[in-house]
């Protein structure tokens, strides 16, 4: 077996057990980026140099005895994580000259564990898209077609991880950044609860929806750099302060007796015809193996995308204030005046859809209108929070669709927002109350892979992973590669 | 919700954004359609339901201890400014 064939977690023992060293698992994955990337794009940055000198390290420790699970595996962060020296452009000519003086907590800590960083990984501008086609950068490929996008915002993590030129990759997600290109291209995509990992030295976004996770060949993957992620931060006051649990060690509970909530209203109109039955029979598996199956009305989980889309723009505007051409980030040429400068260098920084989501939080912001879209938003955030307690008053698990379709032509939704809106229809709930959530490749669909969601109650995260640990005990469908890519 | 021009020129100027006359019309287009679709939320029955503004209940806002524990790392943070002198950043001239 050779080695891009291999879970992270799997070289992570290949190179305790000194089967190869880290500078050979870097070299060949730096060698696969080389060869695979410039069709896929799916790297903005590539840190060569860098890569090689963190797995001369690792594998120095490695030798001390003093390795863990993923000490000396390489990994590629998204690129909207502060990384010391590198630059850090968030998919954004705004950004495309700024070179991060400090390292976020999630690249701190998976630096601390032993990991190898390969790079930074292409994204839709400023997390701001459904597929990679925002990104100033170019659109990303989807490894399994390349005339497909690979999802979005974390496209490029997805592709890579994907087309294995990165055994794992991190990710953010604040409306299904994670899930939905891990399901577009068959990956495991986990979004944990909100506060479980820090947030500090991630480009906020949408700061009470945004949340770091992992894209990985394995729920066992990701129990171990979520381990190495999670934990309190002092630095992000959202940060939660409970212990993080050994999730690896939790991933061989069987799912005998677990209760099992099919979400009825992720099976209407709109759910491709392939795709829910694929879903359909993963969740009949799950029975099959002892699951209890029930299936339950989350009424105002349908309003997810409207509050979302007045929520995420209203805090996208506060937070994109930053960028104002002064302290760093693009600044255009010959301002006549301050008010100038912000404009122009705003105006010319920022793409269409980043614009478009300022525009709409500043509105819906603004004097007059504020009770009538931010408040009532709010208020409907409210009530879908209530349908998931609700729902978890009686199951362990939801379970439903990632994305409706499997991936898309690139250019198919570039010029309908509310179009391209409408691709998270199943991931936003998630966000909006906070939850965890898990999508696990579920069958191949004309050849593209789709995916099942797993949402758990907040902190579920054990529950979660070893939900889908079982599922790929029973199944296959995570080993299976692109052929371009085998 | 129909935005005219004259809203859309008000939006970008409340968030200093210049927008092309090329683009005007497609974010008039676009900006619309957008608050059409959210106004769906108008009909959501919303009385006496509290607004949630935070995915986490119950959470306290831990305070730290005042003391200094950042170092001063200025150059390294002005090192990506476009234009700073003597340790401050520079504008166009504010006051005449």
């Amino acid at each position: 077996m050779s080695l891009h064939h291999s879970t992270a977690s799997e070289i992570g023992r290949g190179l305790r057990a000194r089967e190869y060293s880290s500078v050979e698992v870097t070299r060949h994955f730096l060698d696969r980026i080389g060869r695979a990337n410039p069709a896929l794009n799916a790297f903005v940055t590539v840190t060569g140099e860098r890569a090689l000198a963190d797995a001369r390290r690792a594998d120095a420790r490695i030798a001390r005895g003093e390795g863990g699970p993923l000490t000396g595996v390489p990994l590629a962060h998204k690129d909207i994580f502060c990384t010391n020296g590198i630059l850090t452009s968030c998919g954004s000519r705004m950004l495309s000259n700024f070179v991060s003086p400090y390292d976020a907590t999630v690249v701190e800590r998976l630096d601390a564990a032993g990991m190898v960083l390969l790079g930074k990984t292409n994204m839709d501008e400023f997390a701001m898209g459904s597929s990679n086609e925002t990104s100033f950068y170019g659109p990303v490929k989807n490894p399994w077609d390349a005339t497909r996008v690979p999802g979005g915002s974390s496209g490029g993590s997805a592709a890579a991880v994907a087309a294995r030129i990165a055994p794992v990759a991190t990710g953010t997600d604040t409306g299904g950044s994670i899930r939905q290109p891990g399901a577009l291209t068959g990956l495991t995509g986990f979004k944990p609860t909100y506060g479980r990992v820090s947030r500090y030295g991630m480009v906020a976004f949408a700061s009470s929806l945004d949340q770091a996770g992992v894209l990985s060949q394995s729920a066992e993957d990701a129990a171990h750099v979520l381990a190495a992620m999670a934990g309190h931060d002092p630095r992000d006051s959202t940060s939660v302060n409970t212990p993080v649990p050994d999730y690896a060690a939790g991933l061989d509970k069987p799912v005998k007796g677990l209760k099992i909530g099919i979400i009825r209203e992720f099976f209407g109109e709109g759910l491709e015809a392939g795709t829910g039955a694929a879903v359909r029979a993963a969740i009949d598996n799950f029975r099959a193996e002892g699951a209890k199956v029930v299936e339950l009305s989350l009424p105002n989980l349908p309003l997810s995308v409207p509050t979302y889309y007045v929520v995420a723009p209203a805090e996208c505007s506060s937070n994109l204030s930053r960028f104002d051409g002064v302290r760093f980030g693009h600044r255009c040429n010959d301002p006549r005046d301050l008010t100038d400068l912000y404009k122009r260098s705003r105006g010319e920084g920022f793409g269409d859809e980043v614009k478009r989501r300022i525009m709409t939080g500043t509105y819906v912001l603004s004097a007059g209108y504020y009770d009538a879209y931010y408040l009532k938003a709010q208020k409907v955030r409210s009530l879908i929070n209530a349908d998931f307690r609700r729902a978890f008053g009686e199951v362990d698990v939801l379970m439903g669709p990632t994305a409706p379709t499997p991936a898309f032509e690139i250019g198919a939704k570039s010029d309908d927002p509310i179009l391209m809106y409408l691709n998270d229809i199943y991931t936003i709930g998630a966000n909006l109350a906070g939850l965890p959530a898990v999508s696990v490749p579920c069958g191949l669909v004309g050849g593209l892979p789709v995916g099942l969601q797993i949402i758990g109650p907040h902190f579920a995260e054990e529950r979660l992973l070893a939900a889908a640990h079982a599922w790929q005990r029973a199944t296959d469908w995570h080993r299976r590669l692109p052929p371009a890519y085998a | 919700m129909t935005l005219t021009r004259r809203d859309v020129e008000k939006i970008a100027h409340l968030a200093r954004l210049e927008i092309t006359e090329a683009q005007m019309p497609v974010y008039v287009g676009s900006l619309s359609a957008i608050l059409a679709f959210v106004e769906q939320l108008a009909g959501a029955p919303t009385e006496d339901v509290v607004p949630m503004a935070h995915p986490l209940e119950g959470q306290v806002q831990v305070l730290r201890e005042d003391s200094v524990t950042e170092t001063d790392r200025r150059e390294a943070y002005q090192a990506n400014a476009a234009s700073v002198e003597a340790g401050l950043y520079l504008v166009p001239k504010v006051i005449e």
